[in-house]
């Protein structure tokens, strides 16, 4: 696919866009969110419970949590379609309760479910956007449109690959063009912050590609900053910040990297003959370790090599401790749900 | 200015989906002139000289103004719809006035009901109904009005729903006693005083009283068709229209925000 005429139908600003990249860690936060928390009406626990952190603009954030965790809770508050019970939100300045119109012209959202009129064309979906954004004036068909729409609205095919279908009913588009119409809609406002609410849901693994190849491009042109939320941990792991919330609650916070160190716990079990000569020996070291009743040794960044040659003791037992980034969600995630099975049974 | 733009654009969205749906348009029509063709034949036979006026006439200004009516409240409910299959997500974080975006709502199926006061016009035509051009041009800005006060009285209905499923059960039982105590094709002058209160009530009485106050103007069947004057009824739709609006407006938005 072409994507060469991405840059036409993104904001004609967008080189005055990008020194917000540069400067992005002088500026301050383009999304700050302090102490949230929402709870249901009829719901006995907080959906989201004091959740805390900050975006900078341009920058591409994740939230990631498994079903349920409240991720799109949290981006419907931020969006200003649901009320939180507590706490405060601004987006690029604005307060989400008081100044809601204000961040509604900032933002540009693509929801879990698509939010296209299947009975319109794709071009009808667009005009009827860019309207309610107050970019044109209304004229009740394309042909009466401004020329700058016109040539909006072809550049945009072009992008999309696609020629006359762009007349043609929503309904017949394919999943991943469906969500591709979505992207460049919600982009003809020009909005500084992005939201996408685990846009790939639903949509193969070819399209899901091509999908973040385009977003990737988006980025990269237009400055805009990002806020996906997912529940698969590889769309994740390409983000500036990942931020992972399970049961309402910041479980881990911080680069893919700093993450991955503070989820990831890598360490080799050894064991000897002699265990008071082993323990000696890690002591003297100066080794953190822990009894299990095998030795317990963390490897902080050392290599199994260079920690295995420094111990002098017989060892009648190495094991190495090294999970996946994967693994180690899904270990957070398995121990909360054993942790609510236990207090289910308390 | 942007909001106008707005307000049509969404009212647009309604229009063309009726017409992109022939099967809608077809059965949107046939309710009012089963109605106007077999009741006001039926009555006209038997009981116009006992009432002392035309009763297919009286029946047509009733059904005109009913069908419009109901057919935009109706409509309007259709927010429920779009907020089920999440379009209404893309209207509602647009930046645009809450107010702007139910009256755009109220306005497109307005315009989605007018063709049905249309039909109903021609088959009174074909039917006999005595129409004169004055009486025809009249009917267009109370076809309008009765419309937007149906709306507004939809969205009033809508903002307490929950679903599209409690929509079609409550949405009959509230639009079938109008349909009787509204007088859309008995007369109501005399009614026993508990039936009377609950017309009184009826803010579909109002819409269809107005059309047969302009439709009679200065006809000799007036004092006995008519029961309040054209500007009493007016006042009471432009009042109840307000706060239909600004109630149904808050009630909604909230329903949406606070769940």
């Amino acid at each position: 696919m072409d994507y060469t005429t991405t840059i036409d139908i993104l904001p004609a600003k967008s080189s005055s866009a990008m020194p917000m990249l540069i400067t992005r860690s002088a500026s301050p936060s383009i999304i700050s969110v302090e102490g949230l928390t929402k709870r249901y009406k009829k719901a006995d626990t907080n959906a989201v419970d004091g959740v805390s952190f900050e975006v900078a603009p341009g920058e591409f954030f994740t939230l990631l949590g498994p079903n349920g965790a409240g991720k799109t809770t949290t981006i419907s508050i931020l969006t200003t379609t649901l009320a939180p019970t507590s706490g405060s939100v601004t987006i690029a300045g604005h307060d989400v309760v008081r100044e809601s119109s204000q961040v509604r012209q900032n933002v540009g959202i693509i929801f879990q479910k698509p939010s296209l009129d299947m009975n319109l064309t794709g071009e009808e979906n667009v005009r009827f956007h860019a309207i309610l954004y107050g970019l044109y004036p209304f004229r009740p068909s394309f042909l009466l449109m401004p020329g700058q729409y016109k040539t909006q609205v072809r550049e945009l095919c072009a992008v999309l690959g696609i020629d006359r279908e762009i007349f043609k009913p929503v309904k017949t588009y394919s999943g991943g063009m469906k969500r591709k119409l979505e992207i460049i809609r919600s982009l003809i406002h020009r909005p500084k912050v992005l939201f996408l609410d685990e846009p790939t849901t639903g949509i193969d693994v070819a399209s899901r590609r091509n999908l973040w190849e385009y977003l990737a491009k988006v980025r990269e042109e237009s400055g805009t900053t990002i806020f996906l939320t997912t529940h698969y941990l590889e769309e994740a792991e390409q983000a500036d910040t990942i931020c992972i919330i399970n049961k309402g609650k910041i479980v881990s916070y911080g680069t893919p990297d700093q993450v991955k160190a503070h989820l990831v716990e890598e360490y080799v079990l050894v064991d000897a003959a002699d265990r008071g000569q082993l323990r000696a020996e890690l002591r003297l070291l100066g080794l953190q370790f822990s009894e299990t009743p095998m030795f317990k040794v963390g490897l902080d960044g050392k290599s199994v090599h260079s920690l295995l040659k420094q111990i002098e003791t017989p060892l009648t037992v190495v094991q190495t401790h090294m999970p996946t980034l994967e693994d180690a969600y899904l270990e957070i995630l398995g121990g909360s749900v054993e942790e609510q099975e236990q207090e289910a049974q308390v | 200015m942007r909001d106008f733009n707005a307000i049509f654009t969404i009212a647009y969205r309604d229009l063309m989906k009726l017409l992109r749906d022939p099967v809608r348009i077809v059965s949107t029509l046939i309710f009012p002139l089963i109605f106007i063709g077999i009741l006001g034949g039926a009555f006209q036979s038997g009981l116009s000289d006992a009432v002392g006026y035309n009763l297919l006439v009286f029946i047509f200004t009733g059904i005109f103004a009913q069908t419009l009516f109901q057919s935009t409240a109706t409509g309007v409910i259709s927010l429920i719809e779009d907020r089920e299959s999440d379009f209404s997500q893309e209207i509602f974080v647009s930046p645009i006035s809450r107010y702007s975006i139910v009256f755009g709502k109220i306005l497109g199926e307005s315009l989605v009901a007018l063709p049905q006061g249309i039909a109903i016009i021609v088959f009174a035509f074909v039917i006999g109904v005595p129409l004169s051009v004055a009486q025809l041009l009249w009917l267009v800005p109370v076809a309008l009005l009765v419309c937007l006060f149906g709306g507004a009285f939809g969205l009033l209905i809508m903002a307490n729903l929950k679903s599209q499923r409690s929509a079609n059960q409550v949405f009959p039982f509230i639009m079938l006693p109008q349909f009787f105590l509204s007088g859309a094709f008995t007369p109501i002058q005399i009614l026993p005083w508990y039936l009377d209160i609950l017309s009184r009530i009826m803010p579909m009485r109002y819409a269809i009283d107005m059309a047969r106050s302009i439709f009679y103007i200065g006809r000799p069947e007036y004092s006995k068709v008519v029961l309040a004057s054209p500007v009493y009824n007016l006042a009471i739709m432009g009042g109840a229209f307000l706060l239909f609006m600004v109630v149904g407006t808050f009630l909604f938005v909230r329903g949406e925000r606070n769940r």
